[in-house]
């Protein structure tokens, strides 16, 4: 087949990322010519700044040099702007004449920034601040010029005058508004700014009209319209950025403030694409990177043909990259109608904290001197999380939520050699060398390429937090994180479809949903298992290929490739009669390693995988079944003796708990599931840390829900107190099944019941009887699918028999 | 030079799985893909000696059931950025049966190469 011709023009980060995406799914698709204005590969715009301040070199910020265009086949016109675009030919035409032909065309032209329309505004030291051209023009007039003049107040205007003056210039800023930032900032944070920057050795002229620059040969001073006038041998006008639509326009192209496309990027010409600063989508500019990300996401998506992803638009969030200044802003952070705002002033630390909120849900954010918080804030904005639970700390921050042991440090004062993840050993420095030296710009590649939060998770945030503060202010996540990268679609849609057409197995929901890949990858397909298993139990296919390696042989693997296996104690009940037969077993079978474990069972280590089916046979011959210790299920329920023989105990929490154990083992959860019944408030048996507790009082029963110990510890949170065992198991069943049909695979009830709200939980578990009711019911009615034994179908050989035997022995 | 054994029927193996073969030289796994290829390399992942047939296949690759190291089937290469590799084996499919190769040690340099 004869490739396709794909013409980029604009060699920036949006256009260039595009590519990336798209050679990354379709390298073969298309023949690419790229036309850049500058004479040059594709570099890092949002470092411009730390250039200006000296802080990075050019090189440093290069993201593509010439070689990698090269080596990926990619034609590379730079320093030749395109003049002219012919639809009907299907060609571009550059200035020096070059001309190429396409089938697909993608416009990153990016923007222009505005100057304002006053006398002198074309003189030489007249300048905007976009491009490499401009930072070394300023560093010119750093060595030679004494006085600078910014006007403009904003984030681009702020970035300039910290750098002007480190190269040792005088700087005043004109701001024709009385706060900074305004578009970023209310006016508290912003006078917090200003003294801030001011106590540095920058000027502010703020409510000031700029006339006119002065000058003959090149610009002298600038005039104010009250007639003040101030030397400037520098005036830098950052006021704003036009979207770059000439050459659009002049082709035809539809546009308004820029170049209008849809939500696959498609201009109305549907052979050219937009992308960047130079698009308006759904009535909106973007100036700042993280849309951008997004949008070359969807657009290669579409480019190469795969026809699923939409851009939305996005949610933006703004760091300023002055070195020594912290300051954050999200979303609406002016407030409106129905909106509050929770507050955090304290001027002696010179920290300003401000959220807006609106129904319990985070509508915006500004930070100013404390800015660990942001990208926690924006995950909260973003994913519309009820805040409910932890309002009144939650201005203390994330490290406060839980105890970290990381109260009130900032990622970036911790020493190069400070150990970021715990699980696989990364210290900070080794994080921020990869994410210089190998270009990174996503949290997946920085785990990829570092290990950083690849395994647990919880380090996360740090590492989006180091993200941030080494390559600047983006943060690439979508609003609803696709489920993998074989798929756009997020856990909540997969979930929605599979219900809502029926899809019974995994082949029907990757047909169905158009699998990017031909089936799929080790993240989603034990979780699209467990989703069209948990929907139609009783209907949907078990694909056992498609479940871990633990959920297919029913033991936990071990570093070794040895299993752990953990026999069902119902309530943590055991007797001399089982106790024998496991002691029998680890004589027979030879096993290393007997354990107790947290949840009251016994655990055997070490058992060579050939063995499970007889170590089961001998287990099941004394009436013990499998304990699910291995599974996203329901584990162990923990008791304490209760009233039986406890003188404090206030009910029988010893035979609640085995009656509760008994109604929901083999039931198959997002996460592993772990209960417990205490039988007074001493509560021995930990009940408050775990997904689901009991804790006995004498009238009755406190029903407390979504604990966890484990990376974060959780305590619950009180549901609802009941007066029979009967009501416990009711609403046991129904949290249970709201869980199973709501939470997403692998999040436990923990981060669930954070996401969704408490407040939900109780409207559907205890405001809500018919609900409540019918849940249940379901809980019961998919019960009768779950539970089976699996170790006595495969002891019995009959099942998996092919998992357990080498398929031959030779030599 | 190959020494080729008879291991056993394609159907013994499930689509998208992996059985063991024993050898005197360590275990073997042998993967199946969906569309009926198959597939040998040694059971021990480059990483942490995680035995790959416990993994979960998808597409041509081999997810490694430790630490979620991702391989090439066809090449036993690890898939970037994680650098490693696992001796890949040839195989033979002939009327549903499969045949595995396995080295003699008359050619050293291939000998050296799967021993590495």
């Amino acid at each position: 087949m004869k490739k396709e011709q794909l013409v980029l023009v604009g060699n920036g980060m949006a256009g260039v990322r595009t590519l990336e995406e798209l050679l990354a799914i379709a390298p073969d698709r298309y023949e690419i010519t790229v036309f850049g204005a500058e004479p040059r590969g594709n570099y890092n715009r949002i470092l411009l700044s730390p250039v200006l301040a000296g802080e990075k070199t050019v090189d440093q910020i290069m993201i593509n040099d010439l070689p990698w265009y090269a080596e990926r086949g990619i034609v590379l016109h730079a320093g030749r702007p395109v003049m002219r675009i012919d639809r009907m030919r299907r060609q571009v035409i550059a200035a020096d004449g070059t001309v190429a032909g396409y089938d697909r065309l993608l416009l990153a032209t990016g923007s222009d920034p505005f100057m304002l329309p006053i006398p002198g505004n074309d003189l030489p030291g007249v300048i905007g601040f976009r491009d490499i051209n401009d930072v070394e023009t300023m560093l010119a007039a750093a060595r030679t010029g004494k006085h600078a003049v910014v006007i403009g107040g904003g984030l681009l205007g702020l970035e300039a005058a910290n750098g002007l003056m480190k190269q040792g210039m005088e700087v005043t800023v004109v701001h024709v508004l009385d706060t900074l930032m305004e578009r970023q900032l209310d006016s508290a944070a912003a006078e917090l700014l200003r003294v801030s920057l001011e106590e540095r050795g920058l000027r502010f002229l703020m409510g000031a009209n700029t006339a006119a620059v002065l000058g003959e040969e090149h610009a002298r001073a600038v005039r104010f319209k009250d007639g003040l006038e101030i030397p400037a041998d520098l005036v830098v006008m950052a006021v704003g950025i036009r979207p770059n639509i000439e050459l659009a326009k002049q082709a035809g192209i539809y546009c308004e403030r820029g170049i209008v496309v849809n939500d696959t990027l498609q201009s109305y010409d549907p052979r050219v694409y937009a992308v960047g600063e130079c698009v308006q989508h759904r009535g909106q500019c973007y100036g700042l990177v993280a849309p951008l990300w997004e949008q070359a996401k969807v657009c290669a998506n579409h480019l190469a043909r795969y026809g699923i992803g939409r851009y939305q638009g996005s949610a933006t969030s703004t760091k300023l990259k002055v070195t020594g200044i912290d300051l954050f802003s999200a979303g609406n952070f002016n407030g409106g109608p129905g909106c509050e705002e929770i507050v955090l002033r304290d001027p002696a630390r010179g920290v300003y904290k401000k959220l807006v909120v609106k129904e319990n849900r985070v509508q915006g954010a500004v930070l100013y001197g404390d800015t660990v918080d942001g990208s926690w804030y924006f995950q909260l904005l973003r994913e519309g999380t009820d805040i409910g639970a932890f309002r009144e700390t939650v201005l203390f921050g994330h490290a406060h939520m839980a105890d970290s042991g990381r109260d009130g440090f900032s990622v970036m004062t911790m020493a190069d050699d400070a150990e970021i993840c715990g699980c696989n050993g990364v210290c900070k420095g080794a994080i921020v060398k990869a994410i210089t030296d190998q270009k990174l710009f996503t949290v997946d590649e920085v785990r990829a390429h570092t290990k950083a939060s690849a395994s647990c998770g919880s380090c996360t945030g740090l590492v989006e937090q180091l993200l941030a503060a080494t390559v600047g202010a983006f943060d690439k996540t979508p609003k609803e994180k696709a489920l993998c990268k074989c798929t756009e679609h997020s856990h909540d849609q997969v979930r929605k479809t599979i219900r809502e057409h029926r899809l019974t197995s995994l082949r029907a929901v990757f047909d169905f949903m158009e699998w990017q890949t031909p089936d799929g990858c080790h993240s989603c397909r034990p979780a699209i298992n467990y989703y069209v298993l948990s929907t139609w139990p009783g209907e949907a296919q078990d694909d056992q290929q498609s479940r871990f390696i633990n959920e297919r042989v029913h033991a936990n693997i071990q570093k070794d490739g040895t299993y752990s296996v953990v026999p069902r104690m119902w309530g943590g009940l055991t007797n001399s009669k089982e106790l024998r037969a496991i002691a029998d077993v680890a004589d027979k079978f030879q096993i290393p390693t007997v354990k107790v474990t947290g949840g009251q069972r016994i655990d055997l280590l070490g058992v060579k995988k050939e063995d499970l089916p007889s170590v089961w046979a001998d287990l099941n011959a004394a009436g013990m079944v499998s304990g699910h210790a291995y599974g996203k299920s329901l584990r162990t329920v923990k008791t304490c003796v209760g009233s039986d023989w406890c003188r404090f105990g206030t009910q029988d929490s010893t035979g609640l708990g085995v009656k509760l154990e008994r109604m929901t083992w083999g039931s198959w959860t997002p996460h592993k599931f772990k209960m417990a019944v205490s039988g007074c408030p001493r509560n021995c048996a930990e009940a408050t840390i775990k997904d689901f507790g009991v804790v006995c009082v004498d009238s009755g029963y406190e029903i407390h829900v979504g604990g966890n110990g484990g990376i974060k510890i959780r305590g619950t949170d009180l549901l609802c107190k009941v007066a029979t065992e009967d009501e416990v198991k009711a609403y046991c069943g129904a949290f249970m099944q709201l869980y199973r049909e709501e939470g997403r695979y692998l999040e436990r009830t923990a981060p669930w019941i954070e996401r969704v709200g408490l407040a939900y939980v109780k409207s559907r578990i205890v405001g809500d009887e018919e609900g409540r009711k019918a849940l249940y019911a379901r809980f019961l009615d998919s019960q009768q699918y779950a539970q089976i034994d699996p170790w006595a179908e495969r002891a019995s050989g009959r099942v998996d028999a092919h998992e357990f035997q080498p398929l031959q022995q030779v030599g | 030079m190959y020494d080729w054994h008879e291991i056993g029927a394609l159907d013994a193996i499930p689509r998208l799985g992996a059985r063991v073969v024993k050898t005197p030289r360590g275990d073997v796994a042998v993967f199946r893909t969906a569309d009926d290829q198959v597939f040998a390399l040694r059971d021990r992942c480059p990483h942490k000696g995680g035995p790959l047939s416990q993994g979960i296949v998808h597409g041509r690759r081999i997810t490694c059931p430790l630490h979620n190291w991702v391989l090439e089937l066809d090449s036993g290469e690890a898939v970037a950025p994680d650098v490693g590799c696992a001796t890949s084996y040839p195989l033979r499919l002939e009327n549903g049966r499969i045949w595995l190769g396995l080295n003699n040690g008359t050619n050293v340099s291939a000998d050296a190469r799967e021993s590495a």
